[in-house]
């Protein structure tokens, strides 16, 4: 079953943006088979979520880790990527400096701090976008999981960790636009950002990557490590006495998750053309653990489709209903959890019995026992 | 040569004439510029007719009028009283007066001209503030009549501070021989805060040995800063763990004894503050005169008001999800945007004000040490909330039952206790206390929609860095992360400092997995 | 095979759903009767709580607007989202609202970064974009037309007059860390040593958005004060930091005459949430107050109050920009008898529109608009009594001469220059704005 869910998913997301993508480019604008730009990079901008969504299914619905800091993994893939468009930019900035971005013009900066070096070599950002959340993610789980932090405590520390690197993004003085963060793009890999044939670009390469992803990420849940990693997410302590060893489990798949939502990030840049310290607030987090949440916790498919109908209707109802869209929004998210204990897709299973996936329980203490 | 004299003459003649007009010592108040005023109140003090008390002080309030002519009234209720003859005003009307214009040089100059017409004013509180207005203004023409006030003073005290404010003018004045002057540092050193560090740096034209004593006066008194600047920062952090501990004791109930990660808790906290604000709405219209008692209703009504909501949460959305831990935080997020935004269409998005009572405001000067009394009250009030929580869990039988639930809840149900009943009271008292937190914040944050938002991150980490479960830890916890937090503050700056701690947090997680009091036993593993 | 029919029919379902949500706006604007104005400000998240009052008056504006016929024979209808204070949803709504809705010209955005944010699509689609907040400058857009303060409308005016009135020759520069107030810092930094303030007598300190426990900064503040010199806070602190900052301030007993500060960006609505007693006589540098003393603007606050059923209401500064705003891109319509916003905007440049501090202000070719600078002081109930204004309005310097990688640089959005950063030292247009 998890088959087909995972094989329509494929379908839908490459072919929905290959429609899109020709709807857009093909048909002549007017008729009605002629995709607005609007449309393609909102969609755009949903399939980049939808990896941040997956890649916290892996690490949150397969090794009970519940990061409620994943954003921060997702806005450094964001920045790396960002600051390789901000080199691109050259001297077509505000005060036409070849070197320095304005932020730095402005404050009076004299040189690039060092930190900026390279990203003017897309290879050299592209390595960035995947090294520096890939390394974040393997230091810090490698000081958590060593020392068998988990549950809420994990969830807690994931969450000041991206507090503290929204705090150390917004200060000027770090180098990175501070508040305004960095924005005013022009063109990526030669190509200008703001041609509708850019944005298309943009979306079908969101849609592969969320395909491979989800690939890759079918294919380590459903290994021999995907199902000693279910173990070790549902009675960590039996698994170890077993003799594996959870932490190494846990810090692979933590690790690659970081890496998914980096690219994540690296893709949703230039299609929103800013990335800036918000991105890391924990609020967006905790946004990401409920769009799993939403499409069902622990299914691959149901983060994709979580993030996409969340993001969705936040289009629609900031637009439809801008006074009161967050009643909408806060009762969408009690229901669901009410009524649909396992997400959206829960719907289409209810009658099946998926003791495989089901999520494990407790972890965090309950009121019971 | 003729004309010239002439010229001279008509010139003395004319000159002659402005003293004369000058007469009128209330003149200058009547003016348009702000300059005319100012140099008007310097004149008034001067002259200091029996009306210039009164005059000036109606000026401070606001409740001095002028108008055409140069009237000049005092309004009190509905009579109007002539300034210069303090009688009720024959035929002036309120209609085309207006209130003589302030700014701060006017202000200034009004508090210095009543600094030496109150010196001799039979109320104590008046004289203290006369005495610290010359300190300030150091106007040579008050050293006469402080010199009698000094004699006249039986309040040591109040004395003491007048000799204070009789040093800073001996030094204000280049004729004072140098033995006074001497003397006069050794009263200012004495005193010791920043004004006398101000006034005694920005000495100018002294005798060497004059400026030598004052040099080491200011050296003197910036090494006794230091040290009292240890014992303000303890003060800072206290004042900021016991807010945090009030954001997170709340949370420390619901989240720590029952396992409910509960994000609407911020929430909780901010309808308490608007609670507060109702409660003062209602006083301020109705009962204005109780309006510094306002808080002690308003914390029994902001606990009833969250306590309730919380049961209503507990019934109504919580207890659908026990054994489901992790979906409360969803559908607790989803009712934190709920609530948040219908205060915002309640309320409205902006800021409500919520006033400070008098005995919460201003601050009390100990040494070196400021204690401002709002944060004074906090901190106890912080220390007073955990004591009943503890109380409550420890002494009552609902604690009593409220920790036989939470231990062995098939066991406490055997026994007779109604647990969903309990559940509910514990949720209920989580949110009730998160409400009183909202009432203490009120004092110092914005009352917004926001409010809650910008607690609830800090409230996990205190509880989960004391340990979950353990109100002693959140105690701790909250304390230690404000004082670390404010000792960091002045030497990394606002925003790194906050970095600094959170960095601090994640790294003792690691080496102390479960905080800083962890409970041990089995029930953790699960 | 039921499961997968189910998905599908989900599917179907949302996809009907989507092509409705897009068709259906289409639809309506190919009527093109009405023309449509975008209001693009949060109602909801950190930044609602300036916003919101300025989509009221946007509203308010656009109501009075059609009560007297609209323009050109044509209603206006606005057209309100949320951008939730998300900073990619502000480009993502702006798109949405220059697309999908076809508006003329958009009403919106607090603070640099969502004007940032949505730049570059007004830049693309050439559409029309009104900012009425007072922001650091170093910008000049084409499509952009700046109805608030330059620092020069602002800042600079305030510094002069404390260093006039009140004699101060020790500074705290204490800001928010963000772009406004490090390059308003940085601007009146530059300004002070040009006027031989030494470098021990300024200090400068930033903190986070929202930052609440200012014990230490406040204590500080009152330290630096007492080194013998008069002393006076520059405030560029920014929203909700300001209630706590200023309660600290009341509480720690710095009086206005002792230590007098000065605040950029506290204005009516924020000392709406504060009590003011403590207050009184701290200052604020703003190009209109509500306190201000002329028919037009106290129709303006009738009309105001009467609109939101509120007696209470008050106005402030960027409510002002928003209605001189307004009122000169109606102007504009009429000039070029056309809505279009490539008709549009040269037709605004040299409309003068009476502004609510008694006077007019007229929008010059950099897409700044001519301001009077008024200080006043806080006074008991909350409104601000003027205590100084400038004699004539101030032309706004939209590149600080004070900075050094500004200093060259001029805007000028007519023809044939039309750059809006031309370097005047090697003659070329400088950046990527055509």
């Amino acid at each position: 079953m998890n088959r087909t869910a995972t094989l329509i998913c494929l379908v839908l997301v490459l072919g929905g943006a290959l429609l899109l993508a020709a709807g857009n480019q093909l048909a002549a604008p007017g008729s009605t088979f002629h995709v607005p730009t609007y449309v393609i990079s909102l969609v755009g901008k949903y399939l980049c979520y939808a990896m941040l969504a997956l890649a916290l299914d892996l690490v949150w619905g397969y090794a009970g880790i519940l990061s409620l800091g994943h954003a921060a993994f997702f806005a450094l893939g964001g920045y790396a990527m960002g600051m390789y468009l901000m080199r691109q930019i050259g001297t077509r900035g505000m005060y036409g400096n070849a070197i320095l971005p304005d932020f730095m013009v402005f404050l009076n900066w004299k040189e690039l701090p060092w930190y900026w070096h390279g990203f003017d070599n897309p290879g050299f950002a592209i390595l960035m976008v995947l090294l520096v959340p890939g390394l974040l993610a393997l230091v810090f789980g490698w000081l958590a999981f060593r020392s068998r932090v988990s549950g809420v405590y994990l969830s807690i520390i994931t969450q000041a960790l991206t507090f503290a690197l929204l705090l150390a993004f917004f200060r000027n003085d770090m180098g990175f636009g501070g508040n305004n963060g960095l924005t005013d793009f022009k063109d990526i890999f030669g190509y200008r950002l703001q041609a509708d044939s850019t944005r298309t670009a943009l979306l079908i390469a969101s849609a592969v990557f969320l395909c491979l992803m989800l690939l890759v990420a079918r294919f380590i849940v459903t290994s021999r490590f995907g199902k000693v990693l279910i173990a070790v997410r549902d009675t960590e302590a039996r698994t170890r006495f077993l003799g594996y060893r959870p932490e190494r489990y846990k810090l692979f798949v933590f690790v690659v998750s970081a890496i998914m939502a980096g690219i994540g990030g690296a893709l949703y840049v230039p299609q929103v053309g800013i990335i800036n310290p918000s991105e890391f607030s924990p609020a967006n987090s905790i946004e990401a653990v409920i769009w799993v949440a939403v499409g069902g916790r622990g299914t691959l498919v149901g983060a994709i489709l979580g993030a996409i109908l969340v993001n969705g209707g936040k289009t629609f109802f900031t637009g439809a209903l801008p006074e009161i869209w967050l009643f909408a929004l806060g009762a969408l998210f009690i229901l669901v959890t009410l009524f649909l204990p396992h997400g959206v897709l829960g719907l289409f299973r209810r009658r099946e019995k998926a003791r495989s996936t089901k999520p494990a329980q407790g972890t965090v203490t309950e009121p019971a026992e | 040569m003729l004309l010239l004299r002439r010229a001279l003459f008509a010139l003395a003649l004319l000159l002659a004439a402005f003293p004369a007009r000058a007469q009128d010592p209330f003149a200058g108040l009547a003016g348009s510029g702000f300059d005319d005023i100012r140099r008007g109140i310097e004149a008034l003090a001067t002259a200091a007719p029996p009306q210039a008390a009164p005059t000036i002080a109606a000026l401070q309030a606001g409740t001095l009028l002028t108008g055409p002519g140069g009237v000049l009234v005092i309004k009190q209720g509905d009579t109007l009283i002539d300034a210069r003859t303090g009688q009720p005003a024959q035929g002036v009307t309120a209609a085309g007066l207006r209130p003589v214009r302030v700014n701060n040089a006017v202000r200034r100059a009004a508090e210095a001209a009543m600094g030496s017409l109150t010196l001799f004013s039979p109320d104590t509180a008046t004289r203290r503030k006369a005495a610290e207005a010359v300190f300030k203004s150091r106007d040579p023409a008050s050293l006469e009549p402080l010199a009698r006030a000094i004699a006249a003073e039986k309040i040591p005290a109040i004395r003491a501070e007048m000799e204070e404010a009789r040093a800073a003018l001996l030094l204000a004045i280049p004729a004072t021989p140098e033995p006074e002057k001497l003397a006069a540092v050794a009263t200012l050193r004495e005193r010791g805060d920043l004004d006398a560090r101000a006034l005694l740096a920005n000495l100018k034209d002294q005798p060497a040995a004059v400026a030598r004593a004052a040099a080491d006066a200011v050296t003197h008194i910036e090494r006794m800063e230091q040290l009292w600047a240890v014992a303000q920062g303890i003060f800072y952090g206290l004042s900021l763990g016991s807010v945090l501990l009030l954001a997170a004791a709340g949370l420390a109930i619901t989240f720590g004894v029952m396992g409910v990660i509960n994000m609407a808790h911020g929430e909780m906290v901010m309808i308490g503050a608007y609670t507060t604000f109702v409660i003062q709405d209602i006083i301020r219209t109705s009962a204005p005169g109780l309006f510094d008692y306002s808080l002690f209703l308003a914390v029994p009504a902001a606990f009833i008001v969250s306590g309730g909501l919380g049961i209503a949460i507990e019934r109504g959305l919580i207890r659908f999800l026990y054994g489901r831990p992790l979906e409360t935080l969803l559908a607790t997020w989803g009712l934190s945007l709920v609530l948040q935004q219908a205060v915002r269409s309640i309320f409205g998005p902006t800021n409500r004000e919520v006033g400070t009572p008098s005995w919460m405001s201003g601050a009390a000067e100990w040494g070196g040490l400021t204690i401002t009394w709002n944060r004074f009250t906090i901190i106890i009030f912080a220390m007073m909330v955990l004591a009943a929580l503890m109380a409550t869990l420890r002494y009552t039988s609902l604690g009593l039952r409220m920790r036989a639930v939470t231990q062995n809840r098939r066991m406490a149900a055997s026994m007779g206790i109604r647990t969903p009943w309990i559940d509910a009271l514990t949720f209920g008292l989580g949110s009730g206390v998160a409400g009183m937190a909202g009432v203490a914040l009120s004092q110092i944050d914005n009352v917004s929609p926001n409010l809650g938002q910008s607690y609830i991150i800090d409230s996990f980490l205190v509880v989960v860095f004391g340990g979950v479960g353990n109100l002693w830890g959140t105690l701790v916890s909250a304390l230690t992360l404000g004082i670390v937090n404010k000792f960091l503050e002045p030497l990394a700056g606002a925003v790194l400092g906050k970095i600094v701690v959170l960095v601090l947090v994640i790294l003792f997680i690691q080496r102390k997995p479960r905080g800083m009091f962890p409970i041990k036993g089995r029930a953790v593993e699960a | 095979m039921s499961l997968i029919r189910k998905m599908l029919r989900g599917i179907g379902l949302a996809a009907t759903a989507l092509t409705a949500l897009t068709a259906m706006p289409q639809a309506q604007a190919q009527a093109q009767e009405p023309i449509k104005v975008g209001i693009l400000h949060s109602l909801s998240g950190t930044m609602a709580i300036s916003e919101t009052t300025l989509k009221d008056v946007m509203l308010m504006l656009i109501e009075e607007q059609n009560k007297k016929g609209g323009v050109l024979g044509r209603k206006l209808e606005a057209v309100v989202v949320d951008p939730a204070s998300n900073w990619p949803l502000f480009a993502e709504k702006a798109r949405e609202l220059i697309t999908v809705q076809k508006v003329s010209a958009v009403f919106g955005c607090w603070t640099s970064v969502s004007r940032k944010s949505v730049l570059p699509v007004f830049e693309e689609l050439n559409n029309v974009l009104f900012y009425p907040v007072q922001y650091e400058g170093e910008e000049s857009s084409k499509n952009v037309f700046y109805t608030g303060a330059a620092p020069n409308q602002q800042a600079i005016p305030a510094v002069d007059y404390l260093m006039a009135e009140e004699k101060v020759q020790r500074w705290v520069l204490a800001g928010t860390d963000y772009v406004y107030p490090r390059t308003t810092n940085k601007i009146l930094e530059a300004y002070l040593k040009s006027k031989g303030v030494k470098d021990e007598d300024i200090l400068i300190n930033y903190t986070p958005f929202g930052h609440a426990d200012w014990q230490n900064i406040v204590a500080q503040i009152k330290r630096f004060g007492s080194a013998g010199k008069k002393t006076a806070v520059v405030s560029t602190i920014n929203g909700d930091a300001n209630v706590p900052f200023y309660k600290e301030l009341g509480n720690q007993g710095i009086k206005a005459t002792d230590i007098p500060v000065v605040a950029f960006s506290v204005g009516e609505e924020e000392l709406a949430g504060i009590d003011t007693k403590p207050l009184v006589g701290h200052l604020a540098a703003w190009n209109y107050f509500m306190s201000v003393d002329n028919a037009e603007n106290k129709a303006f606050i009738e009309k105001w109050k009467a609109f939101t059923k509120n007696a209470k209401r008050v106005t402030n500064d960027p409510m002002e920009a928003h209605v001189i705003g307004f009122n000169m891109w109606i102007k504009a319509i009429e000039k070029a008898g056309t809505p279009d916003p490539a008709k549009v905007i040269p037709a605004m440049i040299g409309i003068a529109v009476p502004n609510l501090s008694g006077g007019f202000s007229a929008m010059m070719p950099n897409h700044h608009i001519t301001k009077p600078v008024l200080i006043g002081e806080i006074k008991e109930d909350g409104q601000f009594n003027v205590v100084w204004q400038t004699p004539g309005t101030v032309v706004a310097e939209e590149w600080s001469p004070h900075l050094e990688g500004s200093r060259d640089l001029i805007s000028d959005w007519r023809s044939p220059l039309s750059c809006g950063n031309f370097n005047v030292k090697t003659g070329k247009c400088g950046g990527a704005s055509k």
